[in-house]
């Protein structure tokens, strides 16, 4: 086997088995759902397995290692190793730092096809489509996570965006889910532009689209700065809209509110996830010259109003909202606030906080919005927050999670938001980012109203309502694996941190 | 011809096309003729690209072009159905009518 196809084994595998489900969908006739669901399950956990594989590709417990014994590769020693490692003519970049977030992917895939079964059985929707989907959009974010080149990370966000437009309007007969769809739609290929239109000029500017080529050209002299400049200015625009970060986060409490509830799970997760993995290595690799363009470092200041202000705002508005699942839609405006701290930050503290609270947030946010699906199939369709009142009786499990959940999101310890937070905020100090710092802290004391408000409600307030069965079915694997996530990464903060700090070792 | 008509032009050009489009996607109403708009947008961004490309000889800013390209084919294809769903279900296709959610 090629190289290339060994040390990029995560993309392809998941890519070509995204296109191998539609043929297989194409082959049987019955039960094709429940067939799709099961082969997308083994799809994501092969892929997990292989990027844990190809994390360190020349360690000795890796698979280049492990296909050596059979003779199928080289031997990890003769594997040029000295700066990043990339494959297919410097267009994707291999281990580290997109294995990390591949994991993460793939975890939020195999926890939303397993809340999204019973949810799509119950509305009698279940087509194959879905799995095939989920699977394509975890291939587009593979892609973007592991992007060397403009090409492959346009390629990977629109390959996202595109499943997440289908995706969030499957419900093809609701209203709202349309119209979400619409809304994401028109908004996310608006935004495209303006990305396509910043690559264009980063392109003209230093005559590149390689990130390491592009950060070379920024040190010396640049045939158009002002191209370069607004370039990376549209750039910025068109991956904000892509994160939903203040002044262009709009569309995200609709679409969120509107998409069906597992979808809203993906999405607002791994799909931000992709997005910061995408926004990093081009703040951080390519243009760090670019950023102190002048001497003055305007672009980070620019990033560091947005960022306190997506997060204010994102707060504030969820506080004042009556519906649970839009709250959380605000709250994760928020937390994309939180998350671009680190990249404000721009130092090595900052990029292990993103990652480690891209983690933590995927487990909480993920949880929280099953448990809300769960709650929709149990006959509560509504999300008010007088529909939680009394909660603890009728279903004290779920009530009792949906606590953990909104303590991590609050940022109480022990649980895994804590110590993301505590990192990202850290790294801002150490960053000269003080005020930014007051600001995230005001803002999270904002937030633990509404996170507590809402366990209030389940536990301290009577229900008027009649008690119902509740049957989590396949979705208690994803709340109990969403759990587990966030007290292990409550726990064992350093463990996860090491990972994230080893993704690095090889750059 | 680009020995005749030095790069500003194509890229002046582009950027009043741009422009264009994005003042149609904030000013009309109607989602067919704002996903019109988007698509000009993209033109505008392939025609800097091919400029691009052809002023410093380097063939990457047209590779791009069909990618941009064949994306675009692939959003029309998506976006146009979901107008569609969107007219089975409300009889319309300004988006101003499409307003269940707060926007």
């Amino acid at each position: 086997m090629h190289i290339d196809v060994i040390l990029a084994a995560p993309i392809v595998f998941v890519s070509i088995m995204a296109t191998a489900s539609m043929v297989l969908d194409a082959l049987k006739t019955k039960e094709n759902g429940k067939t799709i669901f099961l082969f997308s399950i083994y799809v994501l956990m092969a892929t997990f397995l292989l990027s844990a594989l190809t994390f360190s590709p020349s360690s000795h417990f890796g698979l280049v290692a492990l296909l050596s014994k059979f003779g199928l590769a080289p031997a990890p020693e003769t594997l040029h190793v000295s700066g990043m490692l990339t494959v297919f003519n410097g267009m994707v970049g291999v281990g580290g730092y997109g294995c990390f977030f591949d994991m993460i992917f793939t975890l939020g895939g195999i926890m939303t096809i397993l809340a999204a079964r019973p949810f799509l059985e119950s509305e009698k929707l279940e087509h194959s489509e879905f799995y095939t989907l989920i699977l394509f959009a975890v291939a587009g974010m593979m892609l973007i996570s592991h992007a060397t080149n403009m090409l492959t990370l346009f390629i990977g966000i629109e390959v996202m965006s595109v499943t997440f437009y289908i995706l969030s309007g499957y419900t093809r007969t609701n209203e709202k889910a349309v119209e979400s769809s619409l809304k994401y739609f028109l908004l996310g290929a608006f935004a495209t532009g303006f990305l396509v239109y910043g690559i264009a000029l980063i392109y003209g500017a230093t005559g590149s689209m390689d990130y390491a080529t592009i950060a070379s050209a920024t040190h010396g002299d640049i045939r158009f700065p002002t191209l370069l400049l607004v370039g990376i200015g549209l750039m910025i625009v068109g991956l904000s809209f892509k994160t939903a970060l203040f002044p262009f986060h709009q569309w995200a409490p609709d679409v969120y509110s509107g998409a069906p509830t597992v979808v809203t799970a993906f999405m607002s997760t791994a799909g931000k996830a992709a997005a910061l993995a995408a926004f990093m290595p081009i703040i951080m690799v390519s243009l760090p010259a670019a950023m102190s363009y002048d001497g003055s470092n305007k672009i980070q200041m620019m990033l560091a109003v947005i960022s306190a202000l997506t997060m204010l705002i994102g707060n504030i508005s969820a506080l004042v909202q009556k519906d649970v699942k839009r709250m959380l839609a605000f709250s994760s405006v928020a937390h994309a606030g939180y998350l671009l701290m680190g990249l404000v930050a721009a130092n090595p503290e900052g990029r292990n906080g993103i990652m480690f609270y891209s983690a933590s947030y995927l487990f909480m946010q993920i949880g929280s919005f099953i448990i809300l699906s769960v709650l929709e199939r149990s006959g509560q369709t509504n999300h008010s927050l007088e529909s939680f009142n009394g909660l603890s009786k009728k279903y004290p499990i779920l009530a009792a999670l949906m606590s953990i959940f909104m303590f991590s999101l609050a940022g109480i310890p022990p649980f895994a938001g804590f110590f993301g937070k505590y990192y990202l905020f850290t790294a801002a100090i150490h960053a000269d980012f003080t005020w930014l710092t007051i600001v995230a802290v005001v803002s999270s004391i904002i937030s633990v109203y509404f996170y507590i408000g809402l366990i209030v409600n389940m536990y301290f307030k009577e229900s008027q309502e009649q008690e119902h069965e509740s049957q989590p079915g396949l979705a208690a694997i994803s709340l109990v694996l969403s759990t587990a996530g966030i007290i292990i990464l409550g726990l064992l903060p350093s463990v996860v941190l090491s990972i994230a700090q080893a993704s690095f070792g090889n750059h | 011809m680009l020995q005749t008509i030095p790069l500003e032009f194509y890229l002046i050009l582009s950027a009043i096309m741009f422009m264009l489009g994005v003042i149609g996607v904030i000013v009309r109403r109607n989602a067919i003729v704002i996903f019109m708009s988007i698509e000009m947008m993209l033109n505008a961004v392939n025609l800097t690209l091919v400029s691009f490309s052809q002023f410093m000889g380097d063939s990457a800013g047209q590779i791009f072009v069909f990618f941009v390209m064949a994306v675009a084919a692939a959003e029309a294809a998506v976006g146009l159905a979901i107008v569609l769903a969107l007219f089975r279900k409300k009889q319309t296709v300004y988006v101003d009518e499409v307003n269940v959610l707060k926007w």
